[in-house]
This record gives structure tokens, C-alpha cells and sequence, in this order.
């Protein structure tokens, strides 16, 4: 379905284009402070100690060292790293600092300096004894009996009444059934029954993490933060230092990409403390290194899949056991379990469906939000399993996706059993353009069709994985916007909506701009900053364009409600009925007369001349639904059997988001989102050492794609329209970083026959697992 | 000690430290522009025009520039008045979170000094280094190419 819109579904410019590319974005670390100080953090070079003592005399005594902060002088509150909603579905078990460090990088103490390398001197002198406890370094070990503890504090607990048992390191636990799995999958003709593990991986924004705070003039507390949740950031914070939310500003300035990793709050409170203590304005940025280490990582996984099938192609049965590994902390360590359900599952039409899943502690590197947030890892094994059930049955696997793909009008149990730390909510599919992606993705692949190799060695293969994603956590988060007009009729657009990069700033003011019958010229967005824009959960959940867009529109449509208000009281309007005016160029017309206003016109009547007063709005939004944007993708690829190498040759996304409010936005969100894909299912892959040390936390040893890696890449947006979404808009964002994995690994098994469950696609493992099938 | 430096075309007389690396003079001396996101000239956002070659800044020392002319990408154009290549990177969508633009748009303009009429795998070769997590490269390569072109014509 198409609707005539003028500004929306347009690639209008970004509208902080002109600005970054000139190179006149400010980021966090972009100003100078007069008399600001450096934090350095010494971090734990053990996976599983207690602090048995701590001297900092010596560092303490150092010139140009002004505070250092352990946990024998910070306060220990227990909180969560990971912005989310209150009261938050992750457990309280992070605290500032900690007697107990519970993997190699956890903070130990904080050491502010006049300079990062008088910090960095500081730090060697610091003398820490540590009493080296027994570290556990897999889930699978982790809840077997007897495996050391990992948090065994008796302060943690997690806010919301969900299953929580560090006791047995078990983080959380989620299961649901609808129908009977069990004796449909013991039923069916056609049973595959597969374990597939997600490996970690980085976010890599080209921004590492980074905090700047200062006094104010008033002695409140400035936060610049590199963050997607400005708002949660102020009242993690706040928990955290005892500093009440009244006094702490949180500012998102430009931001340099966030992934997911941002949607936690990691310098904030020492940063905090650190400008408490010396009243000085403080820094934190975090190295390349630091970021790999210390940051967040996507959680690793294993998912089993079980499926159960008919030989016409129904699918009878499903399951989905996943053992997820959330490291040293649960940041985000139930929902991104759940999520692999969620997102996954419903995909499907099925009756009888199995979830269960586990999250479990490790002395690793801690997990968070990453960019498809479960749904990448459990894409990988679902799509994959899809593929062998289709084969076994003997149907082509496009059309045993066909034929069992959710439709529009249709449900999943699924909703209704899984929320976010909750009970889900139910929802039938509205838009879906499935259908017409693949559509589109197998002509562009030409399936069906066996390329030649380029050499004899060498073997082509296709593949394909059909995805799902959401549009914001419904009944759970909320936007909102505060739109004001300006005497030359243009109007600030003021939102918590967090942009890092993502264009949501221009996006949003174009949503604006169709309601109010202007240009995105005409609308001068500002965003996330917690003393002058209104409540938004963040920039997460994929939630943006839909919930805040949704609010934005609301409150443009309040606007224009006033200026027909004041159209009337002004002399022409005067008999014309709020009816039978609406918003152009700038101007309020009649359908009627041919009379117009200038919206400058409008503006200055009401600012001036009679019953003055501000034409403003603020209105917020949540959602009821989360629809699901949709999307197929097909790879071909060449695998070289003499060396495992697998070259990517084509890769096909076509996505279906809805309107796209800027479909050049909307393209380069999916664009970045495969790459981001690729790469993690070829090239990234953490190395640890026997002690849990990461070996490679460098961009020469942890290969992120370049331009010299692409391959030809063709994508494109499929054209629906979704009615509850702001102009029929759905979201984009993190859907097609999913595919890669079980797409590539479909590829492989086409090229060479040999089904590799665990990425990156490594020339080795592909080439070991050639020779085992050779045996 | 003393460095002289001819940064966008203005003559710098600056007062730096023997171990000072490019990268923080230049920020130092308010081209924020040049950005940071390895200090170990492997992401390529520090990257710089130093005496018209494309290099990473965090790998130079200051010292080692005496008399050098360095372009950073405030001397490519305006806002107002913006470079082929920096229009071309707004109009491509090249630009998303933007932290690697400075960087990728001075490796861009070294490429087409030597060669207006690059190739798409020169474009590749020359981007190399410049490291972006948000575009997936695809708008950057076809935004060098149009600018190519442009500027040609
Ligand atoms: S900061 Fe210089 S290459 Fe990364
Ligand atoms: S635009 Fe964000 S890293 Fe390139």
C-alpha cells in the first residue's frame, strides 16, 4: 500500500549532515575544560579473586594525583550497569567498586590525575593482594554442581519477581510451552534436533565509551556521555552516588556509534565521584583496549533447536533451549535470553512450541545489549535447522519457508508467553512484506541456479535465512516530544530520543515537518539532554522511529491544532471551520476560500497580539504492539577446498520496514547492520588464554570488515505500510545484522556439504570440518 | 620545545613536549575534527593530510613534522560551502554517527590527488584503513565515485 506524504518517504539530507562531514559535530570529547582531570582504571589481571588488601598511600603520594577510589572509600550499592526501564529486568550485582573481581578487566581502582599518565604511573604503584579463587569460564560448567560461585554477596538480587539463583550462578531463567512439544515433535515424520553456539563479539563503534564531568555554576553535576540512554543514565547514576536526580544533567552531544554497547551505564558513577570529590571538571575515555575488555560484548550462546515436521512441509513442532553466557555481570542477561525466543520463534506457524532458557555467570568478559540482542544468535540456529528439516523432507528450503512463514493477519503464541522479564503481550501481524522479499532476494540470487567456480578447487553454493525483528518493547517504553514554533515559523523539535549516529534527529524532524505542513529545514531538532527534552527510554529496542515517532506525531498534530486556533482568531479565518483548514507550505489554508496565513504570521498574532501565549505541545507515546519489520537474506558464496576460505560473492537484503521515513537512512541502517553481520560471521572472534585473558583486543588482531572486504552488496526496501506505526513506519535498525550467520553457514553446507554450528567461518574450521565429512 | 606547522594553509608556531604525538597537538590546537578511536593507527579516524599524504596522526610524533603542511578536513570546505566529497557523503548517505568522516573523506581527498578517475577497487585499496562501523561502506565507495565524476566534469 502507498500513501502521498511530502516530506516523509523522502532521503531529505541529514539533517547533521553538512555538520559532521565538515567536521564540526561536537562529540563528548570535544571540548576543552579549563583545569580538567583524567581517570584511569586498574583493572583485575585475575578472572576469579578477592581483594585481600589494597595500598594506595604510595600512588596516593604521587604529584598530580588527586583521588583514588576503591572499594574500601565508595560507597557499595548494588545496581545494574544496564539502561533499561525501572525497575530493570537485570539483577542488582554491580557494585561501583568491589572487594570480589569476577573477570579479567573488572574494575579495581580509579585513579584521577592531572594527566592520563600520571594516572598510569599511579596505577603501577597501587599495591593489591589478591587471594585467586577457582574460575569457571563456560556456562555449561558454570550451573553444574560445584563450580565456583560467582556471586555470592548476599546484597544482589535482581527488582523484578523473576527466577534469580546466583546461589547455582543461574542469572536468569525464562521456559513457556503452548500446545504439547512433546508429542508433536515424537509425532512428526521429520525430526532435527541441532545445537549451535554464537561466539562474543564487540560492538567496535569508532567512538570508544567516554564521560566527561563538571560542577556547574550551580554546583550540579554535568554529565557528557557517549550514551543511548541519556535519561536511564541520570537515574543510574543518581542510585549509584547518592546524588539526587535533581542535580545531575546527563548531555548526549554528537555520538560516534553505539550498537548496543551504549546502553549501559559504565563511566557515569566513578566519573561522578571523581568531580565530587576534587570539584574539578573530570575525564574518562576508555582505550580501544579497554573497550574489548572492559565494555559490553554481545552474548555468547548455545541454542538448541528442535523441529518437528511433516513430510508436506508442516511444521508440528519447535524448540528453542538457549544457555546463554552473560560473563561477570547479567547485564541485560534475561532479556537478551528471552529475545531469542521472542523474535525467533513466532517467525513460524507452529502450535506447539517449546522456550526454555538459562543465562548463566562466567569469569568473562560481561555481556549487554548488542544490535539484534539474541535474536542474531538464535537466527542462526533456527535458520540453519529450518534449512535441514526442509532438506530431509526433500523441499526446496525457500519454499518450506514459504509455505510455513507467519503472514499478515496471523499470531504466535509466542507474543502473548514472551515478554521482557515478563509475560509477553499478544499481537497479530499487521504489514508484512515477507512474501515480496523473498521474492525479490531470489531473483537477485538467481536461486535455483549453480554458478561455476572460478577455479576447480572451488565450490558455489547459495543460501538463504528469513528474519524478524520488533518495534520497541510495547506496554514497557515511552517516548515523548516537545514541539514549540518560533516567530519565522519555524519550530523546535525538543525529544529524548537518543541520535548516535542513526539519523534519528532527521527522521523525527521529518515526521514533524509532514504534520505541520513545512520542511524538515523548518524544524530544529534537539535531543537527549535531561534538563531541556522531555522522558524517552533511549535509543534501543529498535524503538526510535516507531514509539518516539509516534509521540512526535502526536505532538505536531497538537500544534497544528493550536495554530488553527489561533487561524481562527485571527481576522480572515474568522467563519472557516477548523474543519475545513490544513497545513501547506507553510501556511495555514482553507479548502473553501483561497485565503492563506503565513505560519510567521500565526506566530507573531500569538506571541503578541491578542490572547497571547506560547503555541507548544508535548505529548508522549507507548506502544500496544511491537510490529515486526521483516526481511530475507541470500548469499552466494565460494568455498576454496583447499584451504577452507570462504569467499562472499553476493549478498541480497531486501527489508521490509514499513514506510521508510528517509529510505536512504533506512538503507544505510540496514546496510551497516549486514556488514556488522558479515564480519562477525567470518572474521570476529575473541581469543582468551587458559586464565580468561582476551588475547586480542586490538583492531589488527580482532578483524572488523573494511571497504577491501566487501562483497557486491544489494539491498533494498519493500514497500508496506504499517497502520500503527507514525505514517505507516516500522523499524529498521537492528533486523539485518541477523542473517549473516545462518545465511553464510546455508552457503557453505550448499558449496561443500558440511553444516558448521559455531562462527566465524574460519578458513580452518571450514576446512577441518571438509575433512572430517570426508572420513 | 618549538614546532612550526603549517596546518590548513595557516602558519602554527606551537609549544609542544619532545614525545607529543600528532594527533593531540592538532586536537590541542582546536582541530577537534581529527578524531580518536585507537591510538594505535589501526581504525584511521586520526587520520590526516600530511604533506598531502593520508596518514594516521596517532602514529606520527609532532616533533617529527617540523615545517610540515598538514590538512585536516575543516580545510576540505564549509558547511555553507562544502567539498564534492563532503556533499557527496551527505547526499549518499555516507554519513550516519559521522566519527569516521574526517578521516575517510582525507583518505578520499589523497585518492583523487593522485587519481581523479579512480576505480571502485581503488576507491576499496585507498579506504582500506579507515575503519566505519555504522555505513557498511557500500554509500561511502558510491560517494567517492560520484564525487570522482564530479569533479571531473
Ligand atoms: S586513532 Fe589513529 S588510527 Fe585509530
Ligand atoms: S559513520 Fe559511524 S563509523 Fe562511519
Amino acid at each position: 500500500m502507498s500513501k502521498k506524504f511530502k516530506v516523509v518517504k523522502t532521503s531529505v539530507e541529514k539533517v547533521d549532515g553538512y555538520s559532521l562531514v565538515a567536521g564540526r559535530g561536537v562529540f563528548v570529547d570535544d571540548i576543552d575544560l579549563p583545569g580538567m582531570l583524567q581517570i584511569k582504571m586498574l583493572t583485575s589481571p585475575h578472572a576469579h579473586a578477592v581483594i585481600k588488601s589494597i595500598n594506595i598511600k604510595k600512588a596516593e603520594a604521587l604529584e598530580g594525583v588527586h583521588t583514588i577510589m576503591t572499594h574500601e572509600n565508595v560507597p557499595r550499592i548494588p545496581h545494574t550497569t544496564a539502561g533499561q526501564g525501572f525497575p530493570e529486568p537485570s539483577p542488582y550485582d554491580t557494585y561501583t567498586f568491589r572487594r570480589k573481581v569476577r573477570f579479567v578487566g573488572d574494575r579495581v581502582a580509579a585513579v584521577v590525575a592531572e594527566t592520563e599518565e600520571i594516572a598510569e604511573e599511579a596505577m603501577k604503584l597501587i599495591e593489591v593482594e589478591y587471594d585467586v579463587l577457582p574460575a569457571v569460564f563456560d556456562p555449561k560448567d558454570a550451573i553444574k554442581e560445584g563450580a565456583p560461585i560467582i556471586h555470592d554477596e548476599e546484597d544482589c538480587y535482581i527488582p523484578i519477581p523473576v527466577a534469580y539463583e546466583p546461589e547455582r550462578n543461574l542469572c536468569a531463567h525464562v521456559d513457556v510451552e503452548a500446545g504439547d512439544f512433546d508429542k508433536a515433535y515424537a509425532e512428526s515424520d521429520v525430526q532435527v534436533d541441532r545445537e549451535y553456539y554464537s561466539h562474543y563479539a564487540q560492538h567496535c563503534p569508532m567512538e570508544p565509551h567516554i564521560c566527561i564531568g563538571y560542577p556547574d555554576e550551580n554546583d550540579r553535576l554535568v554529565l557528557r556521555v557517549s550514551t543511548q540512554v541519556p535519561f536511564h543514565s541520570r537515574r543510574i547514576t543518581a542510585q549509584c552516588t547518592g546524588i539526587p536526580i535533581r542535580k545531575i544533567r546527563v548531555i548526549k552531544p554528537r555520538i560516534g556509534g553505539g550498537f548496543g554497547t551504549k546502553q549501559e551505564v559504565l563511566l557515569e558513577d566513578v566519573v561522578a565521584f571523581a568531580v565530587m570529590r576534587t570539584g574539578r571538571p573530570v575525564r574518562w575515555a576508555l582505550t580501544r583496549k579497554e573497550e574489548f575488555i572492559s565494555s559490553r560484548t554481545r552474548h555468547p550462546q548455545y541454542v538448541n533447536i528442535k523441529i518437528g515436521a511433516n513430510k508436506d512441509g508442516k511444521i508440528n513442532a519447535m524448540e528453542m533451549k538457549v544457555l546463554s553466557n552473560t560473563g561477570a555481570y547479567g547485564s541485560h542477561a534475561l532479556t537478551v535470553m528471552s529475545n531469542c525466543g521472542s523474535k525467533v520463534l513466532p517467525l513460524y506457524r507452529c502450535k506447539n512450541i517449546r522456550f526454555w532458557g538459562d543465562t548463566a555467570y562466567t569469569n568473562m568478559p560481561v555481556a549487554g545489549a548488542y544490535r539484534g540482542y539474541g535474536a542474531t544468535q538464535a537466527a542462526f540456529a533456527m535458520e540453519c535447522v529450518i534449512s535441514e528439516v526442509a532438506q530431509k523432507i526433500g523441499m526446496d528450503t525457500v519454499e518450506f519457508r514459504k509455505m510455513n512463514h507467519i503472514k499478515s493477519g496471523e499470531g504466535s503464541p509466542i507474543f502473548e508467553k514472551l515478554g521482557e522479564g515478563k509475560e509477553g503481550v499478544p499481537q497479530t501481524i499487521g504489514s508484512c512484506g515477507l512474501a515480496e522479499c523473498i521474492e525479490w532476494g531470489e531473483k537477485e540470487i538467481e536461486w535455483g541456479k549453480k554458478n561455476p567456480p572460478s577455479e576447480p578447487h572451488k565450490r558455489r553454493g547459495k543460501g538463504v535465512a528469513i528474519l524478524m525483528q520488533g518495534s520497541s518493547v510495547p506496554e514497557i517504553d515511552m517516548g515523548s516530544a516537545f514541539i514549540k514554533m518560533n516567530e519565522d515559523g519555524s519550530f523546535n523539535l525538543l525529544m529524548g530520543a537518543t541520535d548516535l549516529g542513526t539519523g534519528s534527529d532527521t527522521v523525527l524532524s521529518q515526521i514533524a515537518a509532514e504534520v505541520l505542513g513545512t520542511t524538515e529545514k523548518f524544524i530544529i531538532p534537539y535531543s537527549s539532554d535531561t534538563d531541556f527534552t522531555p522522558f524517552d527510554v533511549g535509543a534501543y529496542a529498535s524503538s526510535t522511529t516507531y514509539l518516539t515517532g509516534s509521540a512526535v506525531l502526536k505532538t505536531a498534530e497538537k500544534v497544528k491544532e493550536q495554530i488553527f486556533g489561533v487561524a481562527q482568531n485571527m481576522g480572515p479565518f474568522k467563519d472557516c471551520s477548523v474543519d475545513e483548514m490544513y497545513l501547506e507550505d507553510a501556511q495555514v489554508k482553507c479548502k473553501t476560500c483561497d485565503k492563506t496565513i503565513s505560519f510567521s504570521d500565526i506566530c507573531n498574532f500569538a506571541m503578541y497580539a491578542k490572547d497571547q501565549f506560547q503555541i507548544a505541545a508535548c505529548e508522549s507515546h507507548i506502544t500496544h504492539k511491537s510490529p515486526p519489520p521483516f526481511t530475507a537474506h541470500f548469499v552466494e558464496v565460494e568455498v576454496d577446498t583447499m584451504t577452507g576460505k570462504v569467499d562472499l560473492l553476493k549478498y541480497v537484503a531486501p527489508v521490509d520496514c514499513g514506510t521508510p521515513i528517509n529510505p536512504i537512512l533506512a538503507d544505510g541502517q540496514t546496510q551497516g547492520a549486514v556488514v556488522n553481520g558479515i564480519s562477525f560471521a567470518l572474521t570476529e572472534e575473541y581469543f582468551f588464554n587458559e586464565k580468561g585473558v582476551m588475547l586480542n583486543p586490538d583492531f589488527n588482531n580482532y578483524k572488523i570488515l573494511s571497504t577491501v572486504d566487501m562483497p557486491e552488496l544489494k539491498t533494498t526496501l519493500i514497500d508496506t505500510y504499517e497502520e500503527t506505526g507514525p505514517f505507516g513506519a516500522k523499524s529498521v535498525s537492528e533486523i539485518s545484522i541477523n542473517g549473516a550467520l545462518p545465511a553464510i553457514a546455508n552457503a557453505i553446507y550448499d558449496a561443500v556439504g558440511v553444516r558448521i554450528n559455531n562462527g566465524p567461518f574460519t578458513p580452518e574450521k571450514v576446512y577441518m570440518a571438509m575433512k572430517e565429512l570426508k572420513k | 620545545m618549538e614546532l612550526k606547522l603549517n596546518i590548513n594553509d595557516k602558519l602554527h608556531v606551537l609549544d609542544i613536549e619532545p614525545g607529543d604525538l600528532l594527533v593531540d597537538v592538532l586536537r590541542k590546537s582546536g582541530y577537534k575534527s581529527v578524531k580518536i578511536g585507537c591510538r594505535e593507527g589501526t581504525c584511521g579516524t586520526c587520520t590526516i593530510l600530511l604533506n598531502g599524504n593520508a596518514v594516521n596522526s596517532c602514529l606520527v610524533f609532532a616533533a617529527d613534522c617540523e615545517g610540515a603542511s598538514i590538512h585536516s578536513v575543516e580545510s576540505l570546505g564549509t558547511m555553507a560551502e562544502p567539498h564534492p566529497l563532503q556533499e557527496a557523503f551527505v547526499k549518499h548517505g555516507a554519513t550516519q554517527c559521522g566519527y569516521c568522516n574526517p578521516g575517510s573523506l582525507l583518505s578520499a581527498k589523497a585518492l583523487l590527488n593522485e587519481k581523479p578517475d579512480p576505480t571502485e577497487e581503488e576507491v576499496k585499496e585507498a579506504l582500506d584503513g579507515n575503519l566505519c562501523r555504522c555505513t557498511g561502506y557500500v554509500k561511502r565507495i558510491e560517494a567517492i565515485l560520484a564525487a570522482s565524476k564530479k569533479m571531473r566534469s
